[in-house]
């Protein structure tokens, strides 16, 4: 019982990093919580239950998230904008020889540079997380969002 | 040509050179396209044929904002008829699809084949012998407004007008090459990517022809000098003006000093990927063309970047809101490393692409700004003041082209 207790305080201490490092603007930090060859992926419930493979973002290692990163930063064009991620609901599905399976629901509301907010998306975190190390990692992290109509565009992560 | 609508639009004496402001925000003008332009005498996009594999499959679609259903019947062969019970009016496909030899009203329980014929009435003849419908109350009067509907390269068709010339005919030689190009064999779905723009559907449409945007507004590309205007390559508008091709070859590039002058903003020879491999891929073409962005009128484009291919469907959601739907594809015969060069190369396009996201909020740039331009033009003269074919990029020929088909589809 501790010990799953210590799984679930560390999973969910790495989500709360995660959606801090995001909501406040500290985009270059967002890589340093993927293992060196992760997979992530941002994409929609819709094509993820039939089995469709493309989404929204793709990224199978942790120089494709920085990439991301430096495009927002330098090179794409979009209005100023923030999310505010709640995170919630953090369930442990397996963990073994220091490998976790969870998932996790989200919720993001968007707020543009003028204060409009609205309700970006929802969805849930599937995730491997690698307790191997000093700090938890992630070694996948699937983004399976609900709404399947993307508002405008989607430039910061989820 | 069509009969000058009522429309109380006078178009700038200039021609295609002007665009008014008020064709982007007139609910007058957005009722009068679908008359015209939707349900007028134009093909539009339904669905690919791979969406629709087995007989009885069938989808819902639009064609403008008007709700179609589009199916394959018992026998294969495609139909497509609005998606509205002859009875009351309502939806009859609720979701995005279905199988079936027959759809059914979930309000009165209304039946209806693959066609849009109506095969069944609920209580026809009353419970009991009381009520029902009367006596000379035909079912074949009351079939659904069905489409014309033609499959080219795959890609099927429909049209409400019986004035439409055939499908092949309408896109020209030219385009219908180059859809051909693309859809040359048989093609495998690889995803699906829904974005709400905040503007009226021209604003994409022409975005999407605009050639003269490309390398200014995406710095991502042309940071990695993917698509520079300088590039060879060029723009191909076809006789109505309506349909276009906008293509280039990477290997090509020439530095030009026009160029990087004109676009310091974008320039950063520092700026290296860390990790390359979304820009790996193949010329599967063999023609060595990188990009080739093609547009049917009024609302259908077929994408190439690269490996990434897919179809973009434009929808109409009033007047200042439009629903984009990209379908992406790769080939039946794909091995698993170009499934997964189109994976990477996917970030390139879609609601979050490298190269386009842009395009998902510079529309509503114009929206927004539209208060106070009621009597004020925009101004197309990049290129020359034709709608014709050039060897250059450097043009808005092909949304020049854009305004000619509209106009004469408009009587405008």
């Amino acid at each position: 019982m501790a010990a799953d207790i210590a799984t679930q305080l560390a999973v969910e201490r790495l989500l709360a990093r995660y959606v801090a490092s995001i909501d406040e603007d500290r985009l270059e930090e967002w890589p340093g919580y993927f293992v060196e060859s992760c997979r992530y992926q941002i994409i929609s419930s819709a094509n993820y239950e039939k089995g469709l493979p493309i989404g929204v973002f793709f990224a199978d290692s942790r120089g494709m998230l920085q990439d991301r990163v430096s495009a927002l930063r330098e090179a794409s064009v979009y209005e100023a904008q923030r999310y505010r991620h709640l995170v919630s609901s953090t369930l442990i599905l397996s963990a073994s020889d220091g490998i976790v399976t969870a998932r996790s629901n989200y919720m993001v509301a968007r707020i543009m540079h003028d204060g409009a907010m609205t309700l970006f998306s929802t969805g849930r975190y599937l995730d491997r997380i690698s307790l191997r190390g000093t700090e938890p990692l992630f070694e996948e992290r699937l983004v399976v969002f609900d709404n399947k109509r993307i508002d405008t565009l989607l430039a910061i992560p989820l | 040509m069509p009969v000058r609508n009522s429309l109380d639009l006078v178009w700038p004496s200039e021609g295609l050179t002007r665009i008014p402001y008020p064709v982007y925000g007139r609910a007058d003008v957005y009722d009068e396209e679908r008359a015209r332009l939707f349900m007028g005498a134009t093909w539009n996009f339904l669905c690919l044929e791979a969406e629709l594999p087995q007989p009885g499959d069938y989808r819902a679609t639009f064609v403008g904002d008007v709700p179609v259903v589009v199916a394959r019947d018992l026998d294969g062969s495609l139909g497509a008829f609005e998606n509205r019970c002859a009875h009351r009016g309502a939806l009859l496909c609720l979701k995005s699809g279905g199988h079936g030899a027959e759809i059914s009203c979930v309000y009165h329980n209304w039946t209806y084949d693959l066609k849009g014929k109506l095969t069944g009435v609920a209580f026809q003849r009353g419970i009991k012998r009381k009520g029902g419908m009367p006596a000379d109350f035909k079912l074949a009067e009351h079939n659904i407004r069905t489409l014309r509907v033609a499959s080219f390269a795959g890609i099927v068709f429909g049209t409400f007008s019986a004035d439409t010339p055939p499908v092949e005919a309408y896109l020209g030689p030219e385009i219908a090459r180059r859809i051909q190009r693309v859809m040359h064999k048989p093609i495998k779905l690889l995803g699906y990517n829904n974005q709400l723009l905040p503007n009226n559907w021209k604003l994409y449409v022409e975005n999407v022809k605009d050639s003269y945007h490309a390398s200014l507004l995406h710095l991502f590309f042309t940071t990695f000098r993917l698509n520079r205007l300088s590039q060879e390559g060029g723009i191909i508008v076809d006789e109505s003006g309506g349909h276009h091709v906008s293509y280039s070859k990477m290997a090509s590039d020439q530095q030009s000093a026009e160029y990087d002058s004109a676009t310091l903003r974008a320039k950063r020879e520092d700026y290296r990927l860390a990790d390359p491999s979304m820009l790996a891929g193949r010329d599967e073409f063999g023609d060595g063309v990188s990009l080739q962005i093609l547009s049917v009128f009024p609302a259908f484009i077929v994408q190439q970047i690269q490996n990434c291919l897919a179809v973009r469907q434009v929808v109409p959601r009033g007047v200042g809101e439009t629903e984009l739907v990209w379908t992406y594809f790769g080939y039946a015969d794909d091995d698993e490393e170009m499934l997964r060069m189109r994976l990477k190369q996917a970030n390139l396009v879609g609601p979050g692409g490298y190269v386009s996201m842009e395009d998902g909020a510079v529309g509503g740039f114009i929206q927004r700004a539209l208060p106070g331009g009621a009597a004020d033009c925009s101004v197309i003269e990049m290129g020359g003041r034709e709608a014709t074919s050039q060897d250059t990029r450097a043009t808005e020929s092909s949304v020049r082209g854009f305004w000619k088909a509209y106009r004469a589809h408009m009587g405008l």
